[in-house]
């Protein structure tokens, strides 16, 4: 393992990477997936990649180029430096300012959030995924190069153009997952520093990954989708998504678009109409058989609930969070409810508490709760024994440790699954580790980025489910379900487990929550989850 | 020589008093911000604090009287403050340090405020009240203040070691070696003074009461009362030193929890927040990518609502 000496090493070696992760070295997974050596190949970064970009480790993410000319790399250098000094203006930066100063004044660099990492963790504890290692080069440029501070109060660095360059690729290492910050005795909070750095490259310099920007928020803010759905392409979809779920339940059923005076604005991330049609269906199906007064809209940008401004750009997260309210106001709907997506459900329900005003503050609400409140009404009626395989519930961050809902897809899962098939991972609940997509990285494999993202960012999500499903016969022919109500995750769990071929070969297969409800609806056909891997 | 030590003790003491005013007002006077809550919640009632939960969690949350607990929060702060028990959840090996460190300088910050109350006792109440009081005082304070040294010189050491350990070392400054070495220092000094001159703590005591009656009289003689002195300034340069630095952590601590982590009440619709927020959505934007659309005049609400769709 190739690994930095020091943080000063961010700007020296200069064109060479500061870290390297030898997969032989890495912990063993559990079994059956135990033989390291007969892991998937961890496929290299090309030399041309290496030659034309930015090389800070074994992949790239942003796709900084390297500065041909002085000026290029000044302009680097002085965009760095003028962002970083608006992170701490009232007007530029008033959404964060005082997390951000904390975190900025207050770490104490004892290393405590360092165990609860699980990048750090599964990379072998490489220097250069320590949470504080990106903080601490942020914290020293600021310090040295915007206050003139003298470096024995809070160390030295050197800038230049490749630590402002490794430092924003770096700034795409860390899931957001916050996970670091819940143990750390001061309060910091190095997820934020890292969404601040990322901010700085957004909002100063105009860097971003092409997967989170132009063909995420960009797209998203023109069309009304990041999928590229326009609203005539998402009604016809959806209309085809109805027949299909019909055909499988046996019970017809019409998404009802555009209602006005409806109870309900539910607002899916696109994503899943385009790669798991089966959840809208299902929404569907158990909306319509509650009885419940609901609708999508069709209006730009209202029926895709993703913003991905919650992972690098307060601006572009606006943007998308009033266009939802907008949607929402023109149909006056009395709330709206989020769809399975985690960081949907924080971006409209909690950030965006803070810009919602007037008649666009409409209340929203989890869809955890709206279908658990289904279930506690006895509209439906269930046979928990059609899931009778073994379950285990995957705790998005955004959902769980970030917005402390916790309980209702447990409630859920208890009337729907029988009893003693369910199983909590270890550990679960707010302590969750993130599922390895968090803060984008589910949508971005640009390079070999995917293969990274598996072998460091995912591994240990994989470790937990292997552990889930322990005491059971890890044959292919018996079926065990990860359930992952958000959309992102669901992404992430099902390329890391494609990654390892886990359904062929252990007979693991994924989903989301509602699938599992319809799965167990008496009025509704058997095999609403078909176990076909897709 | 002694004056000079009451002089640095007022001055020492104003200055901490100031410094930590100024950075309290600081911190409470920051803008309202994006809710970046952290579960658990401490205060979040109904049991719900118990494994991380939220008022999200209830049907038509905005419709339902949000239950705030005070004790809940207190269940959680008193012991951490008094006991670090994040810290000693999460790492235990610098907690055995940290901890001695810090109980030892609420010991010697309880001494300190225990002769404080001898002095006022003293100067301002009858005998009856005040010969018990002071003799209870007098036996506390020894007690505390001098478990107290004890424990923060070995817990400053203990820290000083650990940032030596590869995980610490690169991310430790000179100064961060200093502020530890400081502790040792003026505790080492102070302790030095009070086992080999005042075990009764009866120089420091009539010290104190000086201070409090303004009477800057010379206490202890030869080495005795140098000793003093030199203890006395130290204590005191380091308690005016301690909020200028990272070290004034126990404020920003207050506001990283109530403030952001369990900082979770809603902007309800019609409420106060909301003229809040609309106040800072008119403030200008200078952010410079081409994508924010921003020239330093137009308002947050202008680049959010401009047409995006082209
Ligand atoms: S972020 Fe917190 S836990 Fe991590 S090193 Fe800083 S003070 Fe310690
Ligand atoms: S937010 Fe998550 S991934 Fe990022 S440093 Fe913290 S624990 Fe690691």
């Amino acid at each position: 393992m190739k690994q930095p000496d020091s943080v000063k090493d961010m700007g020296r070696h200069p064109g060479q990477p500061l870290a390297h992760i030898n997969p032989l070295e890495q912990i063993p997974l559990p079994p059956p997936f135990d033989k390291i050596d007969e892991e998937p190949k961890f496929a290299q970064l090309s030399e041309a990649a290496r030659e034309k970009y930015v090389v800070l480790d074994d992949t790239i993410a942003v796709n900084i180029e390297k500065p041909k000319t002085k000026e290029d790399e000044d302009r680097l250098v002085n965009g760095f430096l003028s962002g970083l000094e608006k992170l701490f203006s009232v007007e530029d930066n008033w959404t964060f300012l005082q997390p951000f100063e904390m975190s900025m004044e207050h770490c104490a660099r004892c290393q405590t959030c360092s165990d609860a990492c699980p990048i750090f963790q599964e990379s072998g504890e490489n220097e250069l995924y320590r949470p504080i290692y990106r903080s601490e080069i942020l914290r020293r440029i600021y310090f040295k190069y915007v206050k003139k501070a003298s470096p024995a109060i809070h160390g030295d660095i050197d800038l230049n153009w490749e630590t402002v360059a490794r430092l924003i690729e770096l700034s795409y290492r860390c899931n957001l997952c916050r996970r670091c910050a819940q143990t750390c005795p001061i309060g910091a909070d190095n997820a934020l520093l890292s969404r601040e750095i990322r901010k700085i490259a957004s909002m100063e310099m105009g860097i971003v990954p092409k997967e989170l920007h132009d063909d995420g928020s960009v797209l998203q803010l023109r069309v009304g989708s990041s999928t590229g759905m326009t609203p005539m392409i998402v009604k016809d979809n959806i209309e085809f998504i109805d027949e299909d779920t019909a055909e499988r339940t046996g019970v017809p059923v019409t998404t009802p678009f555009d209602v006005v005076g409806a109870d309900i604005l539910l607002i899916h991330n696109a994503g899943e109409i385009m790669a798991w049609p089966e959840n809208p269906g299902a929404f569907a199906t158990v909306f319509e058989a509650a009885g419940l007064s609901w609708t999508l809209s069709s209006d730009a940008v209202g029926y895709d609930g993703i913003n991905y401004g919650v992972w690098y750009d307060d601006v572009q997260f606006a943007r998308v969070a009033v266009r939802h309210a907008m949607a929402a106001k023109k149909l006056g709907v009395k709330k709206i409810v989020l769809g399975e997506c985690g960081h949907a459900h924080k971006a409209l329900t909690v950030i965006a508490d803070k810009v919602l005003t007037g008649d666009l503050n409409i209340p929203r609400e989890s869809s955890m709760v709206t279908l658990r409140d289904i279930i506690r009404s006895g509209k439906l009626k269930l046979d928990p024994s059609r899931n009778d395989f073994p379950v285990t519930l995957h705790d998005p961050c955004n959902l769980v440790r970030l917005m402390g809902v916790v309980t209702p897809q447990r409630e859920i899962i208890k009337a729907v699954v029988p009893e003693g098939r369910f199983r909590e991972m270890a550990p679960h609940g707010v302590e969750n580790y993130c599922c390895g997509g968090g803060s984008g990285f589910a949508i971005m494999s640009g390079h070999n980025f995917a293969d990274w993202r598996h072998r460091m960012t995912g591994r240990r999500k994989f470790r937990q489910i292997l552990e889930a499903f322990s005491d059971e016969s890890m044959d292919p022919s018996h079926r065990k379900y990860v359930c992952a109500p958000c959309s992102n995750c669901k992404g992430q769990i099902r390329d890391i487990l494609a990654y390892y071929d886990a359904f062929e070969k252990a007979g693991i297969y994924y989903g989301g929550l509602v699938e599992l409800i319809v799965n167990a609806m008496v009025d509704v056909q058997p095999g609403f989850i078909d176990w076909e891997w897709h | 020589m002694t004056t000079l030590a009451y002089v640095v003790a007022y001055v020492g003491v104003v200055f901490f008093v100031i410094a930590c005013v100024a950075r309290f007002v600081m911190w409470s006077k920051m803008p309202m911000h994006m809710r970046w809550e952290l579960y658990p919640v401490a205060h979040e009632g109904g049991g719900k604090a118990a494994y991380g939960g939220s008022y999200l969690e209830d049907t038509e949350w905005w419709t339902k009287k949000r239950e705030v607990s005070l004790i809940g929060e207190l269940k959680v702060m008193v012991p951490e403050i008094l006991f670090l028990v994040a810290l000693r959840e999460h790492n235990r090996k610098l907690w055995t340090r940290s901890f001695p460190f810090h109980f030892g300088l609420y010991l010697v910050g309880g001494a300190t405020a225990l002769l404080l109350l001898g002095g006022v006792v003293a100067g301002f109440l009858p005998e009856a009240i005040s010969q018990p009081a002071e003799r209870l005082i007098g036996l506390l304070a020894p007690a505390l203040g001098g478990a107290g040294l004890i424990l923060g010189i070995v817990g400053a050491i203990g820290l000083l070691l650990r940032r030596r350990s590869r995980a610490l070392r690169d991310y430790t400054a000179p100064a961060d070696l200093f502020n530890l070495l400081f502790f040792v220092v003026a505790f080492g000094v102070a302790a030095a003074t009070w086992l080999l001159y005042d075990r009764d703590f009866s120089m420091v005591g009539a010290f104190v009461a000086n201070l409090v009656t303004f009477n800057l009289a010379a206490v202890g003689d030869g080495t005795a009362g140098l000793m003093l002195v030199l203890s006395v300034v130290l204590l005191a340069l380091l308690v005016a030193y301690i909020p200028t630095t990272h070290m004034s952590h126990f404020i920003g601590k207050y506001f990283a929890y109530h403030s952001i982590r369990w900082k979770d009440d809603p902007n309800l619709p019609g409420g106060e927040q909301e003229k809040v927020i609309e106040e800072l959505l008119s403030r200008p934007v200078s952010w410079s990518a081409p994508h924010i659309g921003a020239d330093g005049k137009k308002s947050w609400l202008d680049v959010t609502l401009e047409d995006q769709s082209k």
